[in-house]
């Protein structure tokens, strides 16, 4: 249980780190919060020749929130967000998901950008990004690229991110006026990988009637699956048809088999927690637009 | 085979500055138990799961088999050596694991000594519920966490009567037999 060697680089500047990178090419990897990174190359499932060690790169640890975005670097920790208020106000389902990620222990170290990169299909801010159709942005000597959220997720532990590609933020979209969140997840242990996770955005009008909805689901596809659900409003729209939900569901969910849970289980969490989330999510876009009204 | 590089990194562990030469891929666990002999933190799982080796760096419980000692240049670690009061005899956290009888083997203390060291920095009185989530990401083998939850909100009480006049150590106690023999500080 002990990595195996490597050589350790700890650039001082965004610029030295790209230029590292870029030098270093397929045999350089980035060292973040390292909280996914490490138990993987003490596990010898990853063994990188080198690593470029951002912890100590001026100007990534900002979380800057402007009047429709949130912007995290790429070394905020996962705790620095979530107890961020600026942040929670801006984007109450940043905070909602991020309880979920491993134990207070781990967001201490972990990053938020990092588990971005990482694109682990069970983890929950890949689904955060997608659902607030945020965007990442990546330096090389190349230049600089912001790709947005549905093209970053590639595949499995798969991101867009190049070699020789610094991540050196994530922007979060604000939801519009009149919208609600809730994130919600089932893990076999407090803190473990999800067997389910989803994330929903409902947004309402004046008369409260739901004008868009959309979830975001973890660990049941390659990466977090996007799916709309304006299709499923009920005529009236104050509520969801929940055969509707399933329908929608199932065709963009793909989940599989493993020790933790059956796929037909972690189908009927997708189902289940979906229609928790859409009403909580309903909910808390009633009382903001009250709110805003009374303000 | 050539011998690996080492990498210079220098911190501060339990108030005392450290100069280490080391491997980039030493552990934070390793280096502490090996390089610095603060055998205090245990190393259970090695990938993060466990808890026994969580430490404080900069204030913040870390999993110390989860860092490079290298990536830490210039922080504030604290071990579990470090959480006595400030005669080097049990600190708040130690003594009320020994007045709630919070271990058995000891194997998994340092973990939680540390996590609930700065867990009630940060909430200086909680629920048995916030106790409990307070000490979700510690595994413990032996105890059954009742006592390690009762120890977690008596902790808060003698963090309480102690800080703000006496002193750390004012409610005395048995247990004061220097930092070395504190419980959870004892080498294995």
């Amino acid at each position: 249980m002990k990595p195996s060697p490597f050589t350790y680089h700890r650039p001082g500047t965004i610029d030295e780190a790209v230029e590292m990178l870029g030098a270093l090419g397929a045999t350089g990897k980035v060292l973040a919060g390292g909280q996914s990174l490490v138990p993987l190359m003490s596990m010898r499932l990853a063994a990188p020749e080198h690593l470029v060690d951002i912890n100590h790169v001026a100007g990534l640890d900002r979380v800057e929130v402007e009047e429709r975005t949130v912007r995290v670097g790429a070394t905020v920790r996962h705790r620095d967000v979530e107890l961020h208020d600026g942040a929670h106000a801006a984007i109450p389902l940043i905070r909602q998901a991020l309880v979920h990620v491993a134990h207070p222990t781990i967001r201490n170290r972990g990053t938020t950008v990092g588990s971005l990169v990482h694109a682990d299909p069970a983890a929950e801010m890949p689904a955060v990004l997608v659902l607030l159709d945020g965007s990442v942005e990546l330096r090389s000597s190349r230049g600089t690229r912001s790709v947005p959220a549905a093209e970053f997720f590639v595949g499995p532990m798969e991101s867009s991110t190049t070699a020789d590609e610094l991540a050196v933020a994530a922007t979060f979209a604000r939801p519009p006026h009149g919208s609600g969140t809730a994130f919600h997840e089932l893990a076999r242990r407090h803190g473990d990988y999800a067997m389910c996770g989803v994330g929903a955005v409902v947004t309402t009008d004046g008369d409260n009637a739901v004008t868009a909805a959309r979830a975001a689901l973890i660990s049941v596809g390659a990466g977090p699956v996007l799916v709309d659900l304006a299709g499923a409003v009920t005529g009236s729209g104050g509520g969801f048809q929940e055969a509707a939900v399933r329908d929608l569901l199932d065709a963009q969910i793909d989940p599989e088999d493993d020790i933790h849970a059956s796929a037909e289980y972690r189908r009927h969490l997708a189902h289940v927690l979906t229609a928790r989330v859409l009403d909580e999510a309903y909910a808390a876009a009633v009382v903001t637009r009250r709110g805003e009204e009374v303000a | 085979m050539t011998r690996e590089a080492l990498v210079p990194v220098a911190f501060r562990v339990n108030g005392s500055p450290r100069q280490l030469e080391v491997p980039a891929r030493r552990l934070l666990s390793d280096a502490l138990r090996h390089d610095l002999r603060l055998t205090g933190t245990h190393v259970g799982c090695e990938h993060g799961v466990c808890g026994a080796c969580t430490v404080l760096v900069d204030g913040r419980p870390v999993r110390s088999c989860l860092v490079f000692a290298v990536s830490l240049e210039g922080s504030e670690i604290t071990t579990v050596e470090g959480c006595c009061n400030a005669e080097g005899g049990m600190g708040p956290v130690q003594q009320a694991f020994q007045d709630c009888h919070g271990l058995q083997c000891g194997f998994c203390t340092p973990g939680f000594i540390t996590t609930i060291t700065a867990y009630i920095d940060e909430n200086p009185d909680p629920s048995e519920v916030e106790a409990r989530e307070a000490i979700s990401g510690n595994l413990c083998r032996c105890t059954g966490y009742q006592n390690i939850v009762a120890a977690v909100q008596r902790a808060a009480e003698l963090r309480a009567s102690t800080s703000p006049t006496g002193g750390p150590g004012s409610t005395g106690g048995p247990g004061s037999t220097g930092g070395s023999g504190a419980i959870g500080g004892a080498g294995t």
